[in-house]
């Protein structure tokens, strides 16, 4: 029980009938287990350019609790990025229903921060520090603050000397890290990202994740994070939900990653969730690679 | 060698060689190969240009051109980059204005020139409404094509930072577009070259086309040389200006990077 609920009890007890008794069931459900993001049944079909209808998601249905590290894990194309531009609004579901904090989502919203996979979301004629304070500066937060709020969450993600220096002067990780102080500068309820490292080599990526898990330990934002990669699926997330290969993909299940801190991917628990994972997603990875070939 | 010296010679050293060899090619075929006083050689010509300088007629030519195009180029980009924006940016009106741009643009400015003497005379109206004319269209559509081109994930991140249309407008699909209008009105300035020329050939009481007119009217082989030299380093100049600007004043927003 959280702490609303005896006050509405003791508030409400006098007059008890089977009506308030409900409404008390409903308001105990609402702030006890409500989830932050619910997908509801959710279905998204596209016209190709021949005119041919193609359902990438369907009977798509997940929660993902305030605070957590969802990971959405999935063989390519099978709707993965189509499930978080519903979320951040850029399109809307052609059935069902998307609900954060209970209302549906209806358009893009600051509340929930989008990182892109590539660097095209960033703005080339702005330094990094400017990029950074583009949504404050949106709201019309006083300069000096704003000022001081982006350089904050540059030093977070160690770009403390390259605030001066235009995204083109950057490498690739350096330019995930301004997205990510981006996002967070804005203060968002949520973090919406899709694969952000894919395009990054093999020790940046490494050194990414690390950092990432190490923000996300101290901010704690809800996070969906669109991977394709196992490896990074047990090395970020609390949960991992794996997709099913498209057409009509939807999660074939949920796995709680019960690690805490720092992840080695030598252990052997690691190792466990990583087969565990590997387990459920081989099939699919399997029929998605048949599909193209015979399509 | 310093290192700014090296750097002054990477950059200027093959211009000055090329131009150099150019004028070395001249002379030796207008000497050498030729050797007619219907093709004179670069000294000729210089002399003649110096000859020109001094007494004042060419400033005055070169100026009244220079004028005209300035105008027309400035009026007519400050016309095209709204009329492009809003081509670019909204469907409709895209639809709407579409054929008028794809009509008018295929009917070249040197092909108007009658009609703008028509109603306009032989004044400057009608060379600055020739300019507009030539410029315009050239910075509507690369404006338009500068609007369409901007990566969707520009606009959305903006979205998902909380910006209104109106702010993404101003803050992301107007700075995003910039390089693209600056290549536009580079390639209108090339334009505006040819189309002041044609037009001075045609009516017109002074101006470089003028003088090469005139230079054909009196058998003045070297004065048509010297107003086509002219020309050439003109329009070099000009859009070595026009870069060095960019560079200076926009350089994040060079079509280069």
């Amino acid at each position: 029980m959280t702490s609303l609920c005896p006050q509405m009890w003791t508030q409400l007890s006098h007059r008890r009938s089977w009506r308030v008794n409900e409404e008390l069931d409903r308001l105990e459900w609402r702030s006890m287990s409500a989830p932050l993001v619910s997908f509801r049944d959710v279905e998204k079909t596209y016209r190709s350019l021949q005119g041919v209808d193609y359902k990438a998601v369907e009977h798509f249905s997940v929660d993902i609790e305030a605070g957590e590290f969802f990971c959405l894990l999935g063989p390519s194309g099978c709707g993965k990025t189509t499930v978080l531009k519903m979320l951040a609004g850029f399109e809307a579901p052609t059935a069902g229903q998307i609900l954060m904090d209970g209302r549906p989502v209806t358009g893009a919203s600051r509340e929930r921060a989008v990182v892109f996979q590539g660097d095209d979301s960033l703005y080339g004629w702005l330094t990094a520090v400017e990029n950074v304070e583009f949504g404050l500066r949106m709201r019309r937060v006083a300069r000096a603050e704003r000022r001081e709020r982006a350089l904050r969450y540059l030093d977070l993600v160690g770009l403390t000397g390259q605030a001066q220096k235009y995204p083109a002067e950057l490498s690739g990780g350096m330019k995930q890290r301004i997205q990510i102080a981006r996002v967070l500068a804005n203060e968002p309820k949520m973090l919406l990202m899709d694969e952000p490292f894919a395009a990054l080599d093999a020790q940046t990526r490494a050194l990414m994740q690390e950092e990432l898990a190490s923000i996300w330990q101290a901010e704690r934002t809800t996070v969906l994070f669109i991977t394709h990669d196992i490896d990074e699926a047990v090395t970020l997330g609390q949960r991992i939900g794996v997709m099913r290969a498209g057409p009509g993909s939807q999660v074939k299940g949920v796995i709680d990653v019960a690690l805490n801190g720092a992840r080695s991917r030598t252990d052997d628990v690691f190792l466990k969730y990583y087969r565990q994972v590997h387990d459920m997603i081989r099939d699919e990875v399997a029929a998605a690679v048949g599909r193209a070939r015979r399509a | 060698m310093s290192a700014t010296a090296r750097r002054i010679w990477s950059v200027y050293g093959g211009y000055a060689l090329g131009f150099v060899s150019l004028f070395v090619i001249w002379h030796l075929a207008a000497v050498y190969l030729v050797g007619s006083v219907l093709f004179p050689s670069p000294t000729v010509v210089f002399r003649k240009g110096w000859v020109l300088a001094r007494t004042g007629v060419l400033w005055e030519h070169l100026s009244a051109s220079l004028q005209r195009i300035l105008a027309g180029f400035l009026a007519g980009s400050l016309l095209g980059m709204p009329i492009g924006l809003a081509m670019g940016s909204f469907r409709p009106v895209r639809r709407l204005l579409e054929p008028y741009t794809e009509f008018l643009r295929f009917i070249p400015s040197v092909a108007m020139i009658t009609v703008a003497v028509i109603w306009f005379g032989i004044g400057e109206a009608s060379k600055i409404f020739l300019i507009i004319y030539t410029t315009i269209f050239i910075v509507i559509i690369n404006t338009a094509a500068g609007v369409s081109a901007i990566a969707p994930d520009k606009i959305r991140a903006a979205q998902s930072l909380g910006a209104t249309r109106a702010q993404i407008f101003l803050h992301v699909a107007l700075p995003a577009t910039v390089p693209y209008i600056l290549t536009g009105m580079r390639l209108a300035m090339a334009n505006s070259f040819t189309t002041i020329v044609a037009a001075e050939l045609i009516a017109a009481n002074d101006g470089l086309g003028k003088l090469l007119w005139d230079g054909r009217l009196f058998m003045l082989v070297d004065d048509i040389f010297v107003s086509l030299v002219t020309l050439g380093l003109l329009g070099f100049a000009v859009d070595r200006l026009f870069r060095w600007g960019i560079f200076v004043f926009a350089g994040k927003y060079s079509p280069a990077t």
